[in-house]
Formats: structure tokens, C-alpha cells, sequence
């Protein structure tokens, strides 16, 4: 076994090599077409098509879609329903997968692997009858319409889990000995201790929703209800020679997912890596 | 009380798990009882939302099928009608071959690409950190914003890629505007939005490859594809595994399949991208054919039950074998 200096001097030691160059370039053709968006969207509504920097900066076309088209509107119901089925979703994960890592119950093990069993279930895939039990229960058209189907999804109850298995049982224990109940544990200690976790999920299903697009396309017909999303794809077809103004819409969309990605890029990274472990 | 001591195996039974008695806390069992009704009441909303949004569709979808339902509250019962109706389909055969090709073409594309970039942002240097979050940026944004932007950049003629092309004589490729190329295009960009995503799957994989196997290969001097072949490729196995499967979900059932299509090209043109799960779109919302549209999507559910069985069973669960 080598000793430490010795793995050290193995290593290749940080250089700006052609490993390093090739990464560059890569990295730079990959987020080009986002760059070139965001210049465009700057530019005089005439010299879209030109190549190149545009001859000056200017405002018009976000101004433009936020004041003349129910922009906001749409950016608002994303918002109400994205932090909704955020804060709801990672409440009740919390508190059923802190019931399925920690609480003794008959039937526990058979609910897990039922919830489990859900874990590749996609939309598309229920969509159809999804729609049907949505309009018996009268939520088309409905916040609860948008909200209430999102925030059931196994994988959050999955990564809460694992992390509940992985605190130390004395921390609980502690609380017990005080006589505290089970919601109170939950609450004072299991909670604040899941930080990091929850912090991941929050990232992650604010990103999910807030960029949905199918669900609030079929699941509200209400031009007032819109989500960001599907508001966009209907400029598609209204601007057909607006390039400018379904740019300029497309980055006020962007906006909130690069910003969460840039706040929270360390937890959304912890939890794309652990759902690869399992 | 039996039941309870089952169902908790090895994990959850602590050498300090004898009856505790306190003055305070009551008898064991009326203790056991508590926190019974405890893990049902926390389980309770969850497991009850399930149920209704995505068991109960589950259900239905398969019950659905066997009618044809006009979308106004009127179901008819038509027992297989729906199922044989799929044999005379072309437009369903063509978006079977659709989904087909995507898998194929898209699966093992996005795995090497995303391999690579992980082989090449695995070990540090300066700024490393900037370039994985270059790589993953595509995947934050929205697949109806990715579709919008590229098909601004790819408009015929005017737009960045055929500015781009002109001066190698490929100005004029229109690459949505034909129905093979349109399919490349699609992948090419589904790879592009996917490829940052698998590739922080597999660098955490490759993290876990313990450094002490590389490097004493590198002291009996194994080249560094050896030391890929024989160490990282096997002990990557697992990670690799998901990844695959992970990805032809996703390419079959996933949204990639619905928003990317509905925004970059409607299916088109001549159908040449509408996916299977476009199509059940189109039957279900655009023609009202519930009872259709259902019975597709149990034939799309046992078609991925049965490739992933067949795929888990091929690659022994994906596990790494010390043979």
C-alpha cells in the first residue's frame, strides 16, 4: 500500500491541460443555444435573424410580453401551484416516510413496497384515466385541479426514507424519555434534522412544476388558470413572425429555473446522484 | 402483537428494545398500540392520494379500455373492440416505429455521451465544478422552452444553425422540415437536454470506485483503457445499469416523449416524430377516443414491463459480479 505522499504524487496534479481545453469547449457548445437566446431577446425586434451582436441593447420585448400579454399571470398561477405542491408534498412525504423508517406497524413493509411499486409511473403514462378521475372529482379548472395531482409521487417518500433510516435513533429517543407524542417528534426533531434532504426534494419539485406542461395543458381550459408553460406554447402559434416577443416570453419562463438551479445547484446535485445509488 | 415482531426485521430491533417501564409511559402494549396508530395517521395522506391519482387510474385504465367513452359522460361497453381496433391502426404502427427508433437511437447515444462527459469532468481542474454545471444547465430548463428555442434556432434558411452551415453548403438542410431528419434532430437534442443529467448519475457511481484500484493498476502499469475495461466499466455496472433503464423509461413514457414532440414539431411532419405517447394524446384529447386511448396505454405499460423484466433479467439485475 502506498503511503500517503506517494498516492499523492500519483495524482495527476490540477493543470490546464488538453482534458481541461476539450471540457471547455464542450461546455461552451452545450450552453451556446442559451446564450444566444439570451442575447436575442435584447435585440431590436428587426435584426432577430441577423448574426451576430445586436447594434444595441434594448427592453422592448420584455417589457412587451410583460405588459401586453397576461404574462404575469401565467407566471403567477406557476408560482402559487409550484410553492403549493412544494410545501404540501414535502410535509406529507416527511411525516409518511418518517411513519415507514422509524414507527412499528402491521402492514408497514406492504405499504412501502405498494408506494414503491408507483415509483415508475409516469404521467403519460396514467394521463388518460388521471384526466377522467380529475374531472368526476370536478377539479378541471381548478388551483386544486393543478395542485392536488402533482404532489403524490413515491420518489420523495423514497429519498425521505432512506435519510430517516440514517438518524441516529437516540436524538428521538431523548424526546421520547420527555413524553413527547409522535407528531411532536416529528415536528421539533425529525423535521429540523431533515434539512438537507428537504432542501434537495424542494429544488427538485419546484423545478418539476414549475416547467410542467402537460398536465396543466389538459387540466384547465380557463385562460386565467394558465401555467407559465403552457402560456408560452400558446404565443407559439398567435406570434408566427414575433420570434422576438416567444424569445422574450421564453426567458421570463427561464428565469426562475436558473435562478433555483443556481441557489439550490448543490442540493439538486445530492439528490440526482443519490437516486442513482438505489 | 406477532404480527407487529414480524414486521420489524433485523434493521429496526435494538438490543435496548426490551419493555421499558416508566411510571409515566403505560403498559407496552397500550405503548406498541400508540405508535401503531401513529405510523397509520402519518402514512394516512400520502398513501391515500396515491390511491386516488395514481392507483385508482391505474386501475381504471385497464377498465376504460374495454369501452369507448365520447368524452360527455357517455361510456358504451365494447369489450376488445378497442384492442383489435390497434391491428388496422397504421398511424399506431407508425408511432410504435416512431418510439422504436427514438429508444434505440436515443438510449446508448445518451449513455456514451454521458459516459464521456463524466470520464472527462471526473478528476479536478480548474474550474470543473462550472463546466458540470454548463453541462447540466439544459436540464433545468423546460422541455417546451428547449423546444421553442430550438426551433428558433433551426428555422429553414434564417436560422443560427444554417448561418452556421453555410459556409460548409449546409445552409439550406432543413431539419425539422423533413421527416428523417427531424427524427436526428429530436434525438440530438434530447440528448443534449439529457446528457448533464446521466452524467451526475454516473460521476457519483464513479466516486464510489474505490481510488486505491486505479492506482495500484497504474503502478503495475495497465493503460489507462485497461484500467477502464477491467475496473471502472465493471464497478460501474450497477450505476450503469439505472442509467439505461432510467433513460428508456423516460424515452418511452416520459415527458420528453409528449412536450418536446407537442412543441418542436406536432408529431410531424408526416407523423415522422409522433411518439406513442403523442399519438394517445392526439386520440384521448384531440379525438375524445377515451376508451381507445386507455386500452393504448396498457399495451405502452406492458410493452415497458416486459422490455425491463427482459433487461433485469439479461444483466442479472445489473449487478456486479465477482465471477
Amino acid at each position: 500500500m502506498p503511503s500517503d505522499t506517494a498516492t499523492h504524487a500519483l495524482r495527476p496534479r490540477p493543470r490546464i491541460g488538453v482534458r481541461a481545453l476539450v471540457a471547455y469547449l464542450i461546455a461552451a457548445l452545450t450552453v451556446a443555444p442559451l446564450l444566444w437566446l439570451l442575447v436575442t431577446v435584447f435585440k431590436p425586434g428587426d435584426e432577430v435573424f441577423r448574426p451576430g451582436l445586436p447594434s444595441r441593447l434594448t427592453l422592448d420585448n420584455i417589457t412587451y410580453v410583460l405588459t401586453q400579454i397576461p404574462l404575469g399571470r401565467y407566471v403567477l398561477n406557476s408560482a402559487v401551484v409550484s410553492v403549493a405542491v412544494t410545501v404540501v408534498a414535502l410535509a406529507l412525504h416527511s411525516m409518511a416516510a418518517y411513519a415507514l423508517a422509524r414507527l412499528r406497524f402491521p402492514g408497514r413493509q406492504l405499504i412501502f413496497s405498494l408506494i414503491i411499486s408507483t415509483l415508475l409511473v409516469s404521467l403519460p403514462v396514467i394521463l388518460v384515466p388521471l384526466f377522467l378521475v380529475v374531472k368526476q372529482l370536478g377539479l378541471l379548472d381548478s388551483y386544486a385541479g393543478l395542485i392536488l395531482p402533482a404532489i403524490f409521487h413515491a420518489f420523495g417518500i423514497f429519498l425521505l426514507r432512506q435519510y430517516y433510516l440514517n438518524i441516529p435513533r437516540e436524538l428521538e429517543e431523548a424526546a421520547d424519555l420527555d413524553g413527547c407524542g409522535y407528531f411532536r417528534r416529528w415536528w421539533t426533531i425529525v423535521l429540523p434534522l431533515s434539512k438537507p434532504a428537504l432542501a434537495s426534494l424542494s429544488v427538485l419539485f419546484f423545478l418539476a412544476n414549475w416547467n410542467a406542461f402537460l398536465w396543466p395543458l389538459i387540466a384547465t381550459q380557463d385562460p386565467n388558470l394558465r401555467m407559465v408553460q403552457v402560456g408560452i406554447s400558446t404565443l407559439q402559434g398567435q406570434y408566427v413572425s414575433g420570434w422576438h416577443y416567444v424569445l422574450a416570453a421564453t426567458v421570463v419562463a427561464a428565469v426562475p429555473t436558473v435562478v433555483a438551479f443556481l441557489i439550490g445547484q448543490r442540493w439538486l446535485v445530492d439528490a440526482i446522484k443519490t437516486s442513482g445509488l438505489k | 402483537m406477532t404480527v407487529v415482531q414480524r414486521q420489524s426485521p433485523g434493521r429496526t430491533a435494538r438490543p435496548g428494545d426490551a419493555p421499558r417501564s416508566g411510571p409515566a409511559r403505560g403498559s407496552l402494549a397500550g405503548r406498541r398500540r400508540r405508535e401503531a396508530l401513529a405510523g397509520y395517521a402519518f402514512v394516512a395522506p400520502d398513501l391515500l392520494g396515491l390511491l386516488v391519482f395514481v392507483g385508482l387510474p391505474m386501475a381504471l385504465a385497464l377498465g376504460v379500455s374495454l369501452y369507448e367513452a365520447d368524452g360527455f359522460g357517455g361510456y358504451t361497453f365494447v369489450g376488445l373492440d378497442n384492442f383489435r381496433l390497434m391491428a388496422s391502426d397504421d398511424q399506431l404502427w407508425q408511432s410504435l416505429r416512431v418510439t422504436g427508433t427514438y429508444v434505440v437511437a436515443f438510449v446508448p447515444l445518451c449513455f456514451v455521451v454521458s459516459l464521456g462527459l463524466a470520464l472527462l469532468v471526473r478528476d479536478h481542474f480548474p474550474g470543473v465544478s462550472g463546466v458540470r454545471a454548463a453541462l447540466f444547465a439544459p436540464n433545468v430548463i423546460s422541455l417546451v422552452v428547449v423546444g421553442i428555442v430550438w426551433q428558433f434556432l433551426l428555422i429553414d434558411k434564417q436560422g443560427m444553425l444554417s448561418n452556421v452551415l453555410r459556409p460548409v453548403g449546409l445552409g439550406d438542410v432543413s431539419f425539422l422540415g423533413s421527416p428523417g431528419l427531424a427524427m436526428v434532430t429530436y434525438i440530438l437534442i434530447s440528448v443534449w437536454f439529457f446528457m448533464g443529467y446521466n452524467m451526475l448519475i454516473l460521476l457519483g457511481g464513479l466516486k464510489d470506485i474505490p481510488r486505491e484500484y486505479t492506482e495500484a493498476a497504474m503502478i503495475d502499469g495497465a493503460s489507462s483503457w485497461q484500467r477502464f475495461r477491467h475496473i471502472t466499466w465493471p464497478m460501474l455496472r450497477p450505476t450503469s445499469f439505472f442509467v439505461v433503464v432510467n433513460s428508456m423509461v423516460g424515452a418511452v413514457t416520459g415527458l420528453q416523449a409528449f412536450d418536446l414532440v407537442y412543441v418542436l414539431t406536432r408529431g410531424g411532419p408526416a407523423n415522422s416524430t409522433s411518439t406513442v405517447v403523442f399519438y394517445i394524446y392526439q386520440q384521448a384529447f384531440g379525438f375524445n377516443h377515451y376508451g381507445y386511448a386507455s386500452a393504448l396505454t396498457t399495451v405502452v405499460v406492458a410493452f415497458l414491463v416486459v422490455t425491463t423484466g427482459i433487461m433485469f433479467v439479461a444483466t442479472r439485475g445489473g449487478r456486479f459480479h465477482a465471477e
